[in-house]
């Protein structure tokens, strides 16, 4: 039973991927990215943080793919590297955002009254902040830290996940098939979690895909300003901040290679996003 | 003979889907004399609605035309452009849609939409407009149609937006009008005035109306010559008296005994080589005098959080194997009294007992930790909406059964539920698809497994069949009776459709604004009703026999 179903998940997977070339795309450059995230760090052909000043802001050649920076370190290797560090910042953030903006959401929308009010309230003065200066401000007052990047980045998203949980859980509370749960045996509790979220989730992972790419947009423009992630680690954003220094004396290398990195991530997450959908929406297999 | 107004010839439509092409009308000939009312009536997926888009150009994008042409006054609109239907539509033809609310803008007083109607064909200023869009309202008698030109649709009832619909259907006079399902959705005595209405009005205007509808009742009342589609064809044709009084066509005659009337019995509605196989019941022992029964309820309330009273003081009992109807129009209070005798929602006074322990008591909350839970089970309206869409067939039908059986996954499980299935006669392959999948009969056949699979001795159904089609409705309606009596179920059987209680209830309560108007055995109550209400809904049933008396010749 579960093998058929599997199977058949998965064929739709392949039919939904070959009907929509650009999802296809995406999904393959995600998955890339998450290889190179594991296994970057063994491949690459030179140590990330060793300087070499004598090879000082190379440009690109068949040595150094992308150049040397200003202490002669590889960026190419320094690129991969990053990659682990940069998806990790985003897919915690997300993720815990995710839970508890999920889990709250479904309470409100279920539940609604007072509950409903008051954190419909909260998210509201929460979302009235410019969100990147609230995470600035947190970081600042938490301390320069990853982990602190983390928890900024997942409030700041927290108030999207409640408001899309709590109108999708609100739409389907009152439906034949919760009251038929009902009659059936299950209390509010079980309603919520065995019948409400499983329906509710094909939408949440599309809100999941979008908010990858800004999570990781967010986490290298904290470390672009300076917060969060120190030199000399590895990291996207704080790669474009020291490459910037050079960009007057057409050292163009040093900003290109990884603003590229960072737009290619951010826009592979947003395409795959619209197709997610489709892929696990049970109603579009036949 | 007069030149037809319209000439449907050989029409042939397609629609591409994911599954490849789909042939919805195939080779439908039809021809419209002026003034004439005519009747297209079949179940869904015959076709009739597709004909009425293929005419007016308004096919969705999915859809083609093949084969065939349709001429209007003789001139050929098969392929029309957008500015040529933009000048047919209005001043020519007009539609009025099934669901009125969702036909108007939520967003505009319903006078300037039917003032933009007017406007698009006419040279009018906007105080001219208005005056004719109040003229129209007038028209349509809509009370008060000074106030009501300033109305938003949420703020009319149905069966008045219904006439707003007409009223912008008719705005410019237009020479041919088709009503898709114009009165589905809406109560049988506004049905009733709607139609009526909307023929008075065809017939002084001289208008040439298509009637599309699944009511062969309704058909047969208003229209002179009536045609039946079935899958994309037409069937057979005639004048509604003889057609279905003695129908020639298989698919005809098939219809017109599953349709209910006054005097139609629960086994007559299937033909005989398909009805369910008869199972001989022995009579059950009568109870001893004094046994409680098996359910009572007592005053019980329903005020919602404004202090509105959704049913005020209402008692009935129901007797072990007895099958009780509840009837009355929207707004009766009839869905939220099932509800809270299946203690979904609770009481805001009174009590219910069920075989003698108060339940009301134990809070809806709570209600499911009860073992009182599995006696008491409900068969909802919309078989689709009432599945959830994740689960399959198997899933739904064991849910029940794991919550409140004790039952584990396993052999024991998947007979239990292969049981369940073999007894709606829902085939067993069927049973690992999900609801997207099936049809709505057989949606609603698991949504019935579902609820007898526990063995429940009380079964609420709320218009279980409102939302199928009369041939599935026939047969639904012989599973359930089938099942009453083979379990001695008793059914509390909530319904606007008189003519299905009465075949399926022994004892009948009608309901308005909350309250019991009537009560007393079917028969009895609907040969004879003691009150005007009652009568009123009584007549307002359209039937086959009903001659089409209210057109003048």
């Amino acid at each position: 039973m579960s093998l058929t179903a599997t199977w058949s998940g998965l064929r739709h997977t392949v039919w939904v991927l070959r009907g929509n070339l650009v999802t296809a795309i995406a999904a393959a450059a995600a998955i890339l990215l998450a290889l190179v995230a594991i296994f970057g760090p063994m491949l690459v052909p030179y140590d990330p943080v060793a300087s070499d000043v004598p090879r000082a802001l190379q440009p690109p050649s068949a040595l150094h793919w992308a150049g040397t920076d200003q202490l002669g370190r590889d960026v190419f290797s320094r690129l991969i590297v990053a990659t682990r560090l940069d998806l990790a910042i985003a897919v915690t953030a997300v993720s815990v955002s995710f839970v508890i903006g999920t889990v709250i959401g479904s309470l409100c929308g279920y539940v609604g009254g007072k509950l409903d009010r008051a954190v419909g309230r909260f998210v509201d003065v929460l979302m009235a902040f410019p969100l990147f200066v609230l995470a600035m401000a947190m970081v600042a007052a938490l301390g320069n830290r990853v982990e602190n990047i983390v928890i900024a980045t997942a409030i700041i998203n927290l108030p999207f996940y409640i408001r899309f949980a709590r109108a999708e859980v609100n739409i389907r509370r009152n439906l034949g098939w919760v009251e038929a749960a009902r009659a059936c045996g299950d209390g509010h509790v079980s309603v919520v979690l065995r019948f409400l979220l499983p329906n509710v989730l094909p939408a949440m992972a599309v809100q999941m895909s979008l908010n990858l790419g800004w999570a990781i947009l967010n986490a290298a423009g904290l470390s672009f300003i300076g917060l969060g992630v120190k030199p000399p680690t590895p990291e996207w954003g704080i790669m474009v901040a020291e490459g910037a220094r050079f960009i007057s004396t057409g050292r163009w290398w040093l900003v290109s290679f990884p603003g590229l990195a960072l737009m290619l991530a951010v826009l592979c997450f947003n395409l795959l996003g619209d197709g997610l959908r489709d892929i696990l929406d049970p109603r579009m297999r036949t | 003979m007069m030149s037809p107004l319209l000439e449907i010839d050989n029409l042939g439509v397609t629609f591409s889907t994911r599954r490849g092409l789909v042939e919805a009308l195939r080779g439908v000939s039809l021809s419209l004399q002026p003034g004439e009312m005519l009747g297209l009536v079949g179940e869904s997926g015959s076709g009739k609605s597709v004909t009425g888009f293929a005419v007016t150009g308004l096919l969705d994008k999915a859809g083609r035309i093949t084969a065939g042409r349709v001429k209007f006054r003789g001139q050929d609109i098969t392929r029309a452009s957008g500015a040529e239907l933009r000048n047919l539509h209005g001043a020519n033809m007009a539609m009025i849609f099934q669901n009125p609310r969702a036909a108007l803008n939520p967003i505009r007083t319903v006078g300037a939409q039917i003032a933009d109607a007017v406007l698009s064909h006419r040279r009018l200023s906007k105080q001219e407009a208005r005056a004719e869009a109040l003229k129209l309202l007038r028209a349509v008698q809509i009370r008060d149609p000074d106030r009501r030109l300033d109305a938003y649709p949420h703020e009319l009832s149905g069966g008045m937006c219904q006439r707003v619909m007409i009223a912008i259907a008719i705005s410019c006079n237009p020479s041919l009008l088709i009503a898709d399902e114009p009165t589905t959705g809406l109560d049988v005595t506004t049905q009733k005035v709607v139609m009526d209405l909307l023929a008075r009005i065809v017939a002084e205007r001289g208008m040439t109306t298509i009637l599309i509808t699944h009511d062969l009742g309704l058909a047969a009342h208003y229209c002179r010559r009536v045609v039946v589609m079935e899958q994309g064809r037409l069937v057979e044709e005639g004048a509604p008296q003889t057609l279905f009084r003695a129908p020639q066509h298989a698919y005809t005659k098939r219809l017109v005994a599953s349709s209910p009337t006054a005097t139609s019995r629960v086994g007559d509605l299937v033909p005989a080589d398909e009805a369910l196989p008869v199972v001989e019941v022995k009579d059950r022992p009568t109870p001893a005098p004094g046994t409680p029964p098996l359910l009572d309820v007592q005053h019980v309330v329903k005020r919602f959080d404004d202090g509105a009273a959704a049913v005020a003081d209402f008692s009935m009992t129901v007797a072990a194997g007895e099958s009780v109807g509840l009837v009355g129009e929207s707004g009766s209070g009839k869905s939220t009294t099932a509800r809270m005798i299946c203690r979904l929602i609770d009481p805001s006074a009174g009590d219910i007992l069920f075989d003698g322990y108060s339940i009301a008591k134990l809070p809806a909350r709570d209600f499911h930790r009860s073992p009182l839970r599995k006696e008491i089970q409900i068969v909802f309206q919309d078989p689709h909406e009432s599945l959830n869409p994740r689960f399959t067939a198997f899933d739904c039908i064991a849910h029940p059964l794991l919550r409140l059986t004790g039952l584990r996954p396993g052999d024991a499980l998947r007979s239990r539920v292969e049981e369940c299935a073999d007894r709606v006669g829902l085939p067993r392959e069927l049973l690992s698809r999900f609801p997207h999948q099936l049809s709505g009969g057989q949606k609603a056949r698991i949504g019935i497994a579902r609820a007898i699979a526990c063995r429940p001795r009380l079964l609420v159904l709320d218009e279980p069949t409102a939302a199928l089609d009369v041939s599935v409705q026939a047969v639904v309606l012989q599973l359930l009776d089938r099942l009453r009596r083979e379990d001695n179920l008793a059914f509390l059987f909530v319904s606007h459709d008189l003519n299905v209680v009465r075949m399926m209830c022994s004892r009948t309560i009608v309901l308005r604004a909350g309250g019991i108007v009537e009560q007393g055995e079917s028969l009895a109550l609907f040969a004879n009703p003691q009150t005007d209400y009652t009568r009123e809904l009584v007549e307002a049933i359209p039937h086959i026999g009903s001659p089409a008396s209210l057109l003048p010749a």
